[in-house]
Parts: structure tokens; C-alpha cells; sequence
């Protein structure tokens, strides 16, 4: 994990001018913040290594699974039309529990509701491979996130979550990724923080990852407590990150470095 | 669950040089990390990559640790008849996968 402590001074100070938000026009993808060979990654599939996962996900997609006996297929058929702009609408809200749910816990309601089969963990293969599937299938679709009125409560509670400072660095999301968000932290851009590109294959990570870890990740670095995977404040982040990156195109699987 | 993306021109011209490129899905865990409890992680590798062309061996490498994880391997060849490329990567705990892909030369 990269420190953040060299550059808190000089966010504390512009921190306290107040957080701005970005001007819909000025909203840049984290994929234009790269270095053109991280883009070369991304841009080409059999480059990319996040489409092994998406492999994994269409061969899992087919393979029958829990009491039921039963594939995704069987029930959604050609992922390519029937799950195509699905990811751009999540988290979305969901009845039976009175909460937005996020793509992955969409997923595994599937699993344990329709196929009765056990909740893939959190950043396992099978439910990330699944997830970049799905997410997949909405390649360059603009995201909606947001538009189901019983989400404005959550979507709220996502945007305190992001303006609040936190941590021993007392810093909020907002400070770095409205605030500061065309400088660099150490040898990284900073970016716009627009979630457009999950789950995606990081460098450092050497694996996909949730929007959730590199959330936990940006937590964690500003030197708070990171939620568990799952926890309600994730979602409700992740809601937020969505619903202001409302019109942009998804790029599912992307890479960062 | 292994899985291979193959990036191979489906024609090309007698005496053209094409490139090869090859994504093999692969944690390579080095050997030299430990576990909370001060365990050495084995080490899981892919150790050798071939290529042959009609049969006959065009490229191999051989792979350490110090590579990363999803091994992305390219390399440049000339094509003078149409025939099938296989790959294959061989590591660590028996580890063995192929791919092929064909060309058309014209
Ligand atoms: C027995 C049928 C069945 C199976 C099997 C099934 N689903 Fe579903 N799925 C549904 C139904 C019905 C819905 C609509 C919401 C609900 O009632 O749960 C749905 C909704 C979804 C959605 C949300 C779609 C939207 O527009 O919001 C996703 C994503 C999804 N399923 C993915 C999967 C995946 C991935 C699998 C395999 C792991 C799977 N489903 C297996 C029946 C099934
Ligand atoms: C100290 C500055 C800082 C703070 C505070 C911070 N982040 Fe980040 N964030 C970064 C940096 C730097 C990156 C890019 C890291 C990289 O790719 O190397 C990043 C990446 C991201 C990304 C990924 C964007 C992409 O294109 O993939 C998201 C989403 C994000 N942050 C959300 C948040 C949220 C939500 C919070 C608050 C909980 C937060 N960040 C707090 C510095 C920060």
C-alpha cells in the first residue's frame, strides 16, 4: 500500500477552501488519466487480461449449479441481450430487502434465491469472473444509475459518506477526487474517482477487483477503517460513484495501474 | 480455471512477418512470499511457453519467478504456408494448457 502522508499538508489546506463539485462537461474517465501503454492494455481484448475473467464468467454463465440444477443461462439465455445494459443500472434498489444491492450481490441473490446454491464469497474468482461477465455486456452504455426515486435516501447517505473527512489523514473522498483531482498522489493520478471501469485488472493487484476493494483501498489509505465487504456504507458509496458518473460510457473490465 | 486468449492473424500474405500474441491466465506466486503465520507460500509458476507451427517448434521461453501474474507473451514470426500454430505452457503443481489457432497464407 502506497502512503498518502506526503501529500496531506498540502490537501488539508486546499481541503479547506470547501469541496466543488465537477462540472458535468469537465467529468474525465479514469482511463484518460493513463499512461498510453495501460491504455494499449485496455484497449485490446486479447491483451487485456481482465477478459480472462470475462472467459471464466461466460463459461460459469452456462455451467448448471446449486439444488435446482440450473445455469444463468437457462433462465436469462444469451447474456449479450439479456444482461446488455444491466450493470449501467446498479446498484440498484431491491424489494425483498428494502436496499440497493450492488452487481455482485445481484448475482449471488441468483444463486442463493433461483439456483439454491451457496453465495459466492466476495472477491472470489467465480463471482468476479460472473461480474465481469455481466458487466461486460454493457460496454460503452451510458450509466443510470440512480433513477428509482427509493433510492434517494441511500444515494444521500452515499454522498455524506464521500464528503466526510476520515481517517487519521482527516481527509474525504471529495478532497482528493473534486478537489484535487488533476494532480498526482506519489506517482499516481489522482483522477476523477467515476467507477466506470469495474470490476477491473489492476497492475498492482495482479488480479480484477471489486469497486468495493478499491474503495476499501482508498479507505484504508487515508487511514480509516475500511468496511467489510458487503457492508451497507460500500453500497451506498458505490451508489453515489455511480449516480455522479451518471451518461458516462461503462469500460468494464478496465486496467490501472 | 485456465484460460488462454489467443491473438493470431486469420490470413496472411507469403513472407509476411506477423505477430503473435498470447494471455495465459496464470497466478505465477513467486515461492519467495509467506503467510501471516510466517509460512512460505509454494511457489506456483509457469516454467516453459512453446509455440509450434505445422509441428515444428518456432519459439519457447522459459519463465521465473519475477514474472507477473497472467503472463502476456508476443513474439514475431514469418509465415510462408497456411497451417495451425499450437501453444503450450507447462509449470509448477502439473500445470499444462494448449491453445492453437490457424492462418490462411495466400
Ligand atoms: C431460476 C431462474 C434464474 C437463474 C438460474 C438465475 N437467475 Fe438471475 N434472475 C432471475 C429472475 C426471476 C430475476 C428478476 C429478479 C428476481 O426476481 O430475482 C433475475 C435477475 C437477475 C439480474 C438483474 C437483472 C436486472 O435487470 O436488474 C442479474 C444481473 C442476474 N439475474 C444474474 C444472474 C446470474 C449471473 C445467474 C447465474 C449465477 C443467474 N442470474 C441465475 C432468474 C434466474
Ligand atoms: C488522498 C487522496 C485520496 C482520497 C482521500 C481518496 N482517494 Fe480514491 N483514489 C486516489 C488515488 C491516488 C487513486 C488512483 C490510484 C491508482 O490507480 O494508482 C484513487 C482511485 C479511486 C477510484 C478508482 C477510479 C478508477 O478510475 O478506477 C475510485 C472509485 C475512488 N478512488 C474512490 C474514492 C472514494 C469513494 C474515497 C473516499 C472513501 C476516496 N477515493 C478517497 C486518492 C484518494
Amino acid at each position: 500500500m502506497r502512503s498518502f502522508g506526503a501529500i496531506t499538508a498540502a490537501l488539508l489546506v486546499a481541503g479547506a477552501v470547501g469541496a466543488t463539485e465537477i462540472p458535468q462537461a469537465e467529468r474525465r474517465s479514469g482511463y484518460s488519466f493513463m499512461k498510453p501503454d495501460t491504455r494499449a492494455i485496455q484497449d485490446e481484448d486479447t491483451a487485456n487480461p481482465g477478459m480472462l475473467w470475462v472467459l471464466d464468467g461466460e463459461a460459469l454463465w452456462k455451467r448448471k449449479s446449486g439444488a435446482t440444477e440450473k445455469a444463468c443461462a437457462d433462465c436469462h439465455g444469451d447474456a449479450r441481450t439479456s444482461m446488455k445494459g444491466v450493470a449501467a443500472r446498479y446498484p440498484a434498489f431491491d424489494k425483498a430487502t428494502g436496499r440497493p444491492i450492488d452487481l455482485e450481490q445481484r448475482i449471488n441473490s441468483c444463486r442463493s434465491n433461483h439456483q439454491q446454491a451457496t453465495p459466492l464469497p466476495f472477491e472470489s474468482r467465480e463471482l468476479l469472473a460472473l461480474t465481469a461477465f455481466v458487466a461486460r455486456q454493457s460496454q460503452g452504455v451510458p450509466i443510470e444509475t440512480g433513477a428509482d426515486p427509493q433510492l434517494a435516501p441511500f444515494i444521500a447517505k452515499g454522498r455524506e459518506l464521500y464528503m466526510q473527512r476520515q481517517g487519521q489523514l482527516n481527509l474525504g473522498c471529495t478532497n482528493c477526487h473534486d478537489d484535487n483531482w488533476d494532480k498526482r498522489l506519489a506517482g499516481s493520478a489522482i483522477t476523477q474517482g467515476h467507477p466506470t471501469g469495474y470490476p477491473l485488472y489492476r497492475l498492482e493487484w495482479q488480479s480484477l477487483g471489486s469497486l468495493q476493494r478499491r474503495l476499501r483501498a482508498c479507505i484504508t489509505g487515508i487511514r480509516a477503517q475500511a468496511y467489510d465487504y458487503g457492508a451497507p456504507e460500500l453500497v451506498e458509496l458505490e451508489l453515489y460513484l455511480m449516480g455522479r458518473a451518471r451518461g458516462m460510457a461503462l469500460e468494464a473490465p478496465a486496467v490501472r495501474p | 480455471m485456465a484460460s488462454a486468449l489467443i491473438n493470431v492473424p486469420a490470413k496472411a500474405k507469403r513472407g509476411d512477418i506477423i505477430e503473435i500474441k498470447t494471455l495465459m491466465s496464470h497466478i505465477m506466486e513467486t515461492g519467495y512470499r509467506h503467510t501471516a503465520t510466517g509460512e512460505v507460500v509454494p511457489r506456483d509458476i509457469i516454467t516453459s511457453f512453446t509455440c509450434r507451427f505445422n509441428g515444428a517448434e518456432i519459439f519457447r521461453a522459459d519463465l521465473f519467478p519475477a514474472i507477473s501474474a497472467n503472463p502476456f507473451i508476443t513474439f514475431f514470426t514469418t509465415v510462408t504456408q497456411s497451417g495451425k500454430f499450437e501453444f503450450e505452457w507447462i509449470g509448477d503443481k502439473g500445470f499444462s494448457e494448449t491453445a492453437s489457432a490457424s492462418i490462411t497464407v495466400e
